[in-house]
């Protein structure tokens, strides 16, 4: 795995940007984690999460459809449609646990997710 | 101000909440110390623990809202001792605090009578969470159960046996009728009748005399020397306030328990307040949460220099006990010379509806609602405003019969100062403003910016009609847009996409939207592009703005997996594709059930594995059942006339000719089929959004027929129809349903709104009222003509099955938290917590 160290910061190499579908998000691996790696399109932006969804358990946050709530980026899961915000991991629909969000940077065609190291 | 609350129930949370609604926290030090290990939760929806809802979804509030607010909370560290002289309480942990002012919200315990034998194992008590875990683990064992009580708890009690897998439940009621502090002996009769057929049994003047067994609960012993036999019991025969520690305190306490409080809330002790269920005020217990929090706004109230009272407070109650309304307001039971009562009573339905008016006819003083408790807002508004009734008072229970229509006043007669949340105690001017001054035009705003219905949420429906009123009173056009991204309805939308022709989500984002979209807006979207140009659906970039299960072209499951429906047209499949079938799911592991559909799902598919599953599938020539899409499900039939002695027509090559018709055309909501052979509607077609039954001359063709949770048979659209003719209806149907219905509405939903009812429709699908049928059936044919199974799409295009993998960076690995278990020798994935 090409991974480089800043700032307590691991980087690694998460998939190239044409392995996300637009406006949707994917799964991505790393070591026993699940990662949810979105590419809001519209906006230019790039968003990662944990893949699970604090309400159920559910790994699943990666298929949700993704959108805006008036100007905050949003996740829904698909099992009982909890939103969560992309930027702070908060549930914006009740009072559900907030999710693990994680810096993402785009070099050429790669893309890279930033994890704190423990 | 140093302050502790002893206990931390739902009146002590409601307490807390609105100290500090009223500001000025900065002077108050708040400490709770509570008996349970949780923070306050909803005691009211407790039985809804065994429908799904985890503990965490039960709390008023997070452990994090306390130390949000600056309140110190102790959980399970209840106060032992208080010390009045130097104003300190002592707790079981060993803390000593401090106090200024002392409020007592300790709530009350069940009530359990001195019964032989209530120590056995298997017997238990109904108030917290623990006792659930407690019925939930022994309920395994168990095969019958018993309630003792059949008041509200008591019924409240039989449902969550019912819940827990115990149908063979016996309710015993001491008195002659159940819920006696509610509801009359004949509406009693009704509510009996109604819990039996669910299939409890229900015993009313039972006495129990003795619970046996030797260690475990075997039986029951009643005083009539009858006995039944049951492997658990719930005791649920009322609540005894929690007034111990104020009696070691010396506090007063009524004889019957309970804490004696005057109209402040006040005990014995001016420093020390008792509110909710441990309160005794005038003599009387309150075990309800409105009138609690009613106490715990008196005392916020005047800890802060306002001046509010308690006084006598209103009883009146709706509930939903096991799947029947009930509801009883005002003074339910008053009778004497000057007072009549009006009563209708349906056995067949179970309906019984009572209200006592005056004698001159003008007043509503209370009453009792079963089995229908639409107009209970209604009515409750009515005796405490004292609104005239009109001149026919049996109007109000059975509304307007004949000449004109009621003129229905509804929520318009209501004076501003009526109070419609009675938990929050928000009056209707209240409602109005937040429509007028906030500017809240949902349910949900309205709710975030006042907290109307959001206790037992039984004013929701009156609150909606209010906010609606308000809004077309200000002149605005009220119509369901479908989110903040596109202010219009879904039929407002469908137009216009057809006018631009935008063929793509984003094209219809940037044309007629703004923002960035969410998953409101999206499958509908989605949809309305499918029912127009009937491209596939995962194509131009519309697939991440397909809902989940249209985007994997497969219905998601509990645990992640997937499940697999091919279509079987008409529930016909030959032995050979059966096989298929099964080696298919013997290959993949997978759980196989028969569908109400007369298909067969497949679960527990790996997302990895869908393409090859369906590889398999079609080349077996099976295709997509789009049974994980707003779409048609399937066409229903019997075996018709080939097979059957009294079969007319050949239903099942009907239903196969019209299943293929449709297959794969989207629609606002799913869309099921029927067709039966003769008049014993073996294929249940009238439940169906289309059903068609044969006749000597031909079939009748039925129309917004429902199953589901609110069941209503399909109505006649049109008789004795030849094969040709009968089509052409159902395209002409299908494309005014699709191109009107609001998204997420069923045909039965969609004509139950529509103006002039069943009547219009046939007016404009049979009489071709509005001219269009030809351009609809033009268009129909079109989308029949276009379909291509989409799996066999998918697979055959390598952007889109590259999509089916859990790790975008691990392609070959499956998604490793998926955890199965066996069950009568197949796998079920493990629940979820």
């Amino acid at each position: 795995m090409l991974a480089t160290i800043e700032k307590n910061i691991t980087w690694f190499l998460a998939c190239k940007t044409n392995d996300v579908p637009t406006n949707g998000g994917v799964c991505v691996k790393y070591n026993d984690d699940q990662i949810a790696l979105f590419h809001f399109a519209r906006r230019g932006e790039w968003y990662a999460t944990q893949n699970e969804c604090p309400h159920r358990q559910q790994m699943a946050l990666s298929r949700g459809l993704i959108g805006s709530q008036s100007e905050e980026p949003k996740v829904a899961c698909p099992f009982h449609k909890k939103t969560f915000s992309l930027k702070t991991g908060e549930c914006l629909t009740g009072d559900e646990c907030s999710i693990k969000t994680y810096e993402v940077k785009v070099e050429g065609n790669n893309v890279f997710i930033g994890v704190a190291q423990s | 101000m140093k302050i502790i609350v002893v206990g931390n129930g739902m009146v002590s949370y409601k307490f807390c909440e609105k100290l500090i609604a009223k500001g000025n926290t900065a002077s108050f030090d708040i400490t709770i110390f509570g008996e349970e290990i949780r923070p306050a939760y909803d005691r009211v929806h407790l039985s809804e623990f065994f429908s799904g809802k985890s503990a965490d979804d039960l709390l008023m509030a997070p452990a994090s809202w306390y130390a949000e607010n600056n309140i110190i909370l102790h959980t399970g560290d209840p106060i032992q001792q208080i010390d009045r002289s130097n104003k300190t309480v002592h707790s079981f942990k060993g803390i000593t605090q401090s106090y200024d002012v002392l409020i007592l919200a300790t709530g009350s315990s069940a009530f359990v009578p001195p019964i032989p034998g209530v120590e056995k194992d298997g017997v238990f008590i109904y108030r917290t969470i623990e006792d659930l875990e407690m019925m939930t683990a022994y309920a395994k064992k168990a095969t019958t159960g018993a309630v003792i009580g059949g008041g509200l708890l008591g019924l409240e009690a039989a449902k969550a046996m019912i819940d827990l897998g115990i149908t063979d439940t016996h309710v015993i009621e001491f008195a002659p009728r159940l819920m006696p502090r509610q509801i009359d002996e004949a509406g009693s009769n009704i509510l009996k009748a109604k819990l039996q057929t669910l299939g409890l049994k229900i015993h009313t003047s039972k006495n129990t005399a003795e619970i046996t067994g030797n260690g475990c609960i075997d039986g029951m012993l009643f005083s009539d020397d009858t006995k039944i036999d049951v492997d658990m019991l719930v005791i649920s025969a009322g609540i005894k306030p929690r007034d111990e520690l104020a009696k070691l305190s010396g506090l007063e306490v009524g004889t019957r328990g309970g804490i004696v409080v005057n109209n402040k809330l006040q005990t014995t002790d001016p420093s020390i307040y008792a509110i909710g269920e441990c309160a005794l005020f005038e003599g009387m217990v309150y075990g309800l949460v409105a009138p609690g929090y009613e106490m715990a706004d008196v005392v916020a109230s005047n800890l802060t220099n306002g001046g509010k009272v308690f006084g006598a407070y209103d009883m009146s109650t709706k509930l939903k006990l096991i799947g029947v309304d009930v509801a009883s307001f005002g003074d339910p039971f008053v009778a004497g010379d000057n007072v009549r009562s009006v009563v209708f009573e349906d056995t067949m339905k179970g309906i019984y509806k009572r209200i006592n008016i005056t004698g001159d006819g003008k007043q509503l003083l209370g009453g009792i609602l079963i089995g229908d408790a639409e107009q209970y807002n209604m009515l409750l508004q009515t005796v405490k405003n004292k609104v005239v009734l009109p001149p026919n008072p049996e109007d109000v229970i059975l509304g307007s019969r004949g000449g004109e229509s009621d003129g229905g006043a509804g929520v318009l007669s209501l004076p501003d100062e009526a109070i419609v949340c009675s938990c929050e105690s928000l009056t209707k001017g209240m409602i109005c403003s937040a429509v007028t001054e906030a500017g809240c035009e949902t349910i949900d705003a309205i709710k975030k910016c006042n907290k109307a219905g959001t206790g037992c949420g039984g004013c929701v429906p009156m609150v909606k009609d209010i906010m609606l009123h308000t809004m077309k009173a200000q002149g605005k056009y009220v119509r369901n847009v479908l989110c903040e991204h596109f202010n219009y309805s879904r039929q407002e939308l469908f137009d216009l996409v057809k006018i631009h022709e935008l063929k793509t989500y984003d094209e219809v984002l940037d044309h007629l939207g703004k923002g960035d979209g969410c998953e409101l807006c999206k499958p509908p979207v989605a949809s309305i592009l499918a029912s127009l140009w009937g491209e596939m659906i995962l194509k131009k970039g519309n697939d991440t703005a397909q809902d989940s299960n249209d985007r994997f072209l497969a219905n998601i499951q509990k645990g992640g997996t997937y499940s697999v429906v091919p279509r079987i047209p008409g529930g016909e499949i030959t032995p050979d594709k059966l096989i298929v079938l099964g080696q298919v799911a013997k290959q993949y592991n997978l759980y196989t059930k028969i569908t109400g559909g007369q298909r067969i799902d497949m679960f527990g598919a790996h997302l990895n594995d869908l393409p090859a599953i369906w590889e398999k599938l079609i080349n077996a020539g099976f295709e997509s059942g789009h049974a994980y899409g707003k779409s048609l499900r399937t066409v229903k039939s019997c075996v018709g006339s080939t097979w059957c002695r009294f079969g007319l027509h050949d239903s099942v090559s009907y239903a196969i000719r019209i299943e293929e018709r449709y297959r794969g055309l989207r629609s606002p909501h799913k869309i099921k089929g029927g067709v039966s052979g003769c008049i014993r509607e073996c294929a249940e077609a009238k439940s169906k959004d289309f059903g068609i039954i044969a006749t000597e001359k031909g079939w009748n063709l039925y129309v917004c027929g429902n199953g589901g949770s609110k069941p209503q048979h399909a109505l006649l659209l049109a008789t004795d129809l030849d094969d040709e003719t009968c089509i052409q209806y159902i395209d002409r149907f299908l494309m005014f349903y699709i191109k009107t219905a609001d998204t997420l509405t069923r045909t039965a939903t969609w004509l139950n709104k529509m103006e002039g009812g069943i009547d219009y429709l046939r007016n404009v699908v049979v009489n071709d009222s509005l001219g269009m049928s030809q351009q609809w059936e033009a268009e129909m044919q079109v989308l029949v003509d276009c379909y291509k199974c989409e799996w066999k799409e998918a697979i055959e295009n390598p952007e889109i099955r590259k999509r089916f993998n859990h790790f975008v960076n691990a392609p070959e690995v499956k998604d490793p938290t998926v955890v199965f278990e066996e069950m009568r020798d197949q796998k079920k994935v493990r629940d979820w917590k």
